[in-house]
């Protein structure tokens, strides 16, 4: 049996949605930003970055709640988000029809699509 | 998706860039070091409180910290040690109109610069302190300070720590700061709503916020940077409006944050200008 009931309000809340930016060449490696990132989307990339340091790799970007936190604590200023505007999902939407570009980004199509 | 958002669009700057002396970043600070953290609350601050560029000026004195007024891409003075705070009551009584913040370090603040402080904070000079508490020296080597935890291990105190640590909201508060709060680098955004009621508030403010030091504290007390994040994650309290006498750093007990105090008292200049500027008083 569950306890809570289904607000009322469920279909009007947004949830925000963010891009996340890395400046990778800044990252020190301490691993902040993916020990606390809320939603758990970062990880060490198995790559060095110039200074020989791994930094952090986006492994779900579509959970980013653009939040701000990573961007805070980091102690680089060598990640950041950016709110998922409509202007942006309309580009984005009219990128998404085209395969082309699909298959250059990802290398592959798009499972998603 | 929004790896494709993300390629589709050229990368914008970091939000806190125009902040920043890019040219000289990367920093100094050690990978894990928590200045980098209360700097970028700072900065970030700066930026929510609306306050005009060109009227807010850093200064910091020697050490870690005091790297950062090196850092900001504002007026800012990087002064001898221990002096930030006299350097920064000159700069405030010779242009009233700006909102100065003093960001240092506690060796620097309560050892070296311990009187300076404690006479601006009874004075209630007009000015926001933050002052980054890493519990020893670090730019030296990590040895003892007056902030390092009973039995704590450094260079010089091999054995362990014989001495009692100062409380540093307790003196800022005994000694006059009408606004006194302590936050670890945990709390991003409320080290960035401290910092910003400060700035937009009258009179001596300070903020201590407790930063892991890795490589000199955290490596001889066996504690990583991740180690000493997640201790304040378990071990801390928040508690607003808590006494500054009840708050000692004590990891038995539970360290205690939060905004402690935040009073409306006159400032200096006000003192200053109604007592010795008034001409019917001559
Ligand atoms: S903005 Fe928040 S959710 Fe997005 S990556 Fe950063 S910490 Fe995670
Ligand atoms: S918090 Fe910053 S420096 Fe640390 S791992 Fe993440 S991006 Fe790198
Ligand atoms: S010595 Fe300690 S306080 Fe100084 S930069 Fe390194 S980690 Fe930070």
């Amino acid at each position: 049996m569950e306890f809570w009931r289904v607000p009322l309000d469920v279909d009007e809340i947004q949830i925000t949605r963010g891009i996340v930016y890395i400046i990778e060449n800044r990252c020190k490696g301490c691993g902040y930003c993916i020990q606390f990132c809320p939603r758990q989307i970062l990880e060490f990339s198995p790559k060095f970055n110039q200074k020989g340091y791994h930094p952090p790799v986006v492994k779900n970007s579509d959970d980013c709640v653009n939040c701000h936190y990573c961007e805070i604590i980091c102690p680089e200023f060598a990640i950041y988000s950016v709110e998922v505007s409509d202007e942006l999902s309309d580009s984005y939407n009219e990128i998404g029809d085209d395969n082309e570009f699909n298959e250059e980004v990802n290398g592959k199509s798009n499972p998603h699509r | 998706m929004a790896d494709k958002l993300r390629a589709a669009k050229k990368q914008p700057d970091h939000p806190l860039d125009d902040l920043l002396r890019r040219d000289r970043i990367p920093h100094i600070w050690c990978p894990g070091c928590g200045i980098g953290t209360a700097f970028s609350s700072c900065l970030n601050a700066i930026k929510s409180s609306g306050l005009e560029r060109k009227n807010v000026v850093m200064v910091s004195g020697i050490g870690c910290s005091g790297r950062a007024a090196g850092y900001v891409n504002l007026d800012s003075f990087h002064t001898t040690h221990g002096r930030a705070i006299p350097f920064a009551t000159g700069l405030k009584l010779g242009n009233p109109d700006l909102n100065v913040i003093v960001f240092s370090g506690d060796g620097d603040l309560f050892a070296i610069g311990g009187n300076h402080l404690i006479h601006a904070a009874r004075r209630n000079m007009d000015m926001t302190v933050i002052c980054v508490n890493n519990l020893n020296y670090g730019m030296t080597g990590g040895q003892v300070a007056a902030t390092t935890p009973n039995m704590a291990k450094t260079t010089t105190t091999p054995r362990g720590n014989p001495e009692t640590p100062f409380n540093l909201p307790h003196i800022a508060y005994a000694a006059g700061a009408t606004f006194v709060a302590r936050w670890t680098i945990l709390n991003t955004r409320e080290i960035t709503k401290s910092i910003e009621e400060a700035l937009l508030k009258k009179g001596f403010s300070f903020i201590e916020v407790l930063s892991p030091c890795p490589i000199n504290y955290g490596r001889r007390n066996k504690e990583s940077s991740q180690d000493t994040l997640k201790l304040y994650q378990e071990k801390t309290i928040i508690k607003n409006g808590a006494h500054p006498s009840e708050i000692d750093i004590d990891p038995e007990k539970g360290i205690i944050l939060g905004k402690f105090v935040d009073l409306q008292q006159p400032t200096y200049i006000e003192k200053y200008d109604k007592i010795c500027r008034s001409l019917m008083n001559h």
